[in-house]
């Protein structure tokens, strides 16, 4: 018995020096997707929860995340905002003034920029919110391939939306280089986030 | 002549069971063909990501998309621009749910499995990409 082990050991043994020597392919440097090559982010023009234009060119220089969202969202969005603010804590003072949230609701019709500015401030008073007409909303959603749709609730007049959950990863240029899917934790955000602040 | 057929099937045994798993690449790819949104407007059906898409970590664990259509296209999770590519590492072995408009269902489904660990996990997985694939790689 103890031979047949010695023997199965050897040729396991042998099997093992006997491969190749493997190396992985080197990893995405970021956790997020990414777009290659990136792109000019598409541009739009919202009204501001800070009572000025809100425009992606007002941003440039900084790192924006864009998140698409409604205020009654019961876990993705306040989810989302709280990792993005987690994150923005992470990273420290300096390296987080370079980096601007905007969040743009999905639900025009119950979210004004009163209620999207206390919803906001909740989670981080640096995060930027905007509206505008219906049409305009949906035009800017079409340029960036986001999805939102109203969920009627049986036997109540509330409604839910559905929507698409990702974070737009703008960069100092103002190209959209990633898009974070939802579910990565603050730690992926401050590690994508030193990144692009390091690319420059 | 009995020894040598014993020793040479312990050693594919170990081999498959304790070889670390080559890659070439960790990505799988799906392309959007060119004239893909031509063939559409004509009326053709025209599926190019499945429903659902199954990856390993440690040996497929990123998903490449690829747009060489002629306009931009919702692929997934990501709308794509034509001539770019959108590459989407995952990190952890779950289920993920992307909302696609690509797909009838509105949903596309990437499923990541953990890495066979050596042993006899390493063996059945490169035991079932022998028989599916013809490869043990």
């Amino acid at each position: 018995m103890a031979a047949v082990l010695r023997f199965l050991v050897a040729a396991t043994l042998l099997a093992l020096s006997m491969a190749p020597a493997f190396s992985a392919p080197p990893a995405s440097a970021l956790k997020a997707g990414v777009f290659e090559p990136a792109q000019p982010a598409p541009d739009f023009s919202l009204q501001g929860t800070d009572g000025k234009e809100l425009k992606l060119a007002r941003f440039k220089g900084k790192l924006t995340l864009l998140v698409f969202g409604f205020t009654h969202c019961p876990e993705v969005c306040p989810t989302t905002l709280a990792r993005l603010a987690q994150a923005r804590k992470e990273l420290g003072s300096a390296a987080a003034e370079a980096v601007q949230v905007v969040y743009v609701t999905v639900d025009p019709e119950r979210d004004d920029l009163d209620r999207i500015r206390k919803y906001l401030g909740a989670f981080d008073k640096s995060f930027l919110g905007g509206t505008a007409k219906p049409e305009v909303l949906a035009a800017l959603r079409k340029n960036y391939g986001v999805f939102a749709k109203k969920v009627e609730a049986p036997g109540s007049d509330n409604y839910g939306m559905s929507h698409s959950t990702s974070v737009f990863m703008i960069d100092r240029q103002g190209k959209l280089r990633a898009l974070m899917p939802f579910g990565h934790e603050p730690a992926d955000f401050v590690h994508d986030l030193k990144l692009m602040l390091a690319a420059g | 002549m009995k020894f040598w057929l014993a020793f040479v099937l312990a050693f594919a045994f170990g081999w498959m069971a304790f070889a670390p798993i080559a890659t070439g690449s960790s990505e799988e790819l799906f392309e959007i063909p060119h004239g893909t949104y031509a063939r559409r407007m004509a009326g053709n059906q025209v599926e190019i990501l499945p429903a659902t898409i199954r990856l390993t970590l440690g040996v497929r664990n990123v998903l490449l998309l690829r747009n060489l259509d002629e306009v931009p296209q919702v692929f997934g999770p990501a709308l794509i621009m034509p001539g770019q590519s959108f590459r989407l590492p995952f990190e952890l072995a779950s289920i993920y749910s992307f909302a696609c408009t690509a797909h009838a269902s509105g949903e596309m489904q990437v499923i990541v499995d953990p890495e066979p660990a050596a042993g006899w996990d390493r063996f059945q997985w490169r035991w079932e990409r022998l028989r599916k694939k013809g490869s043990a790689f």
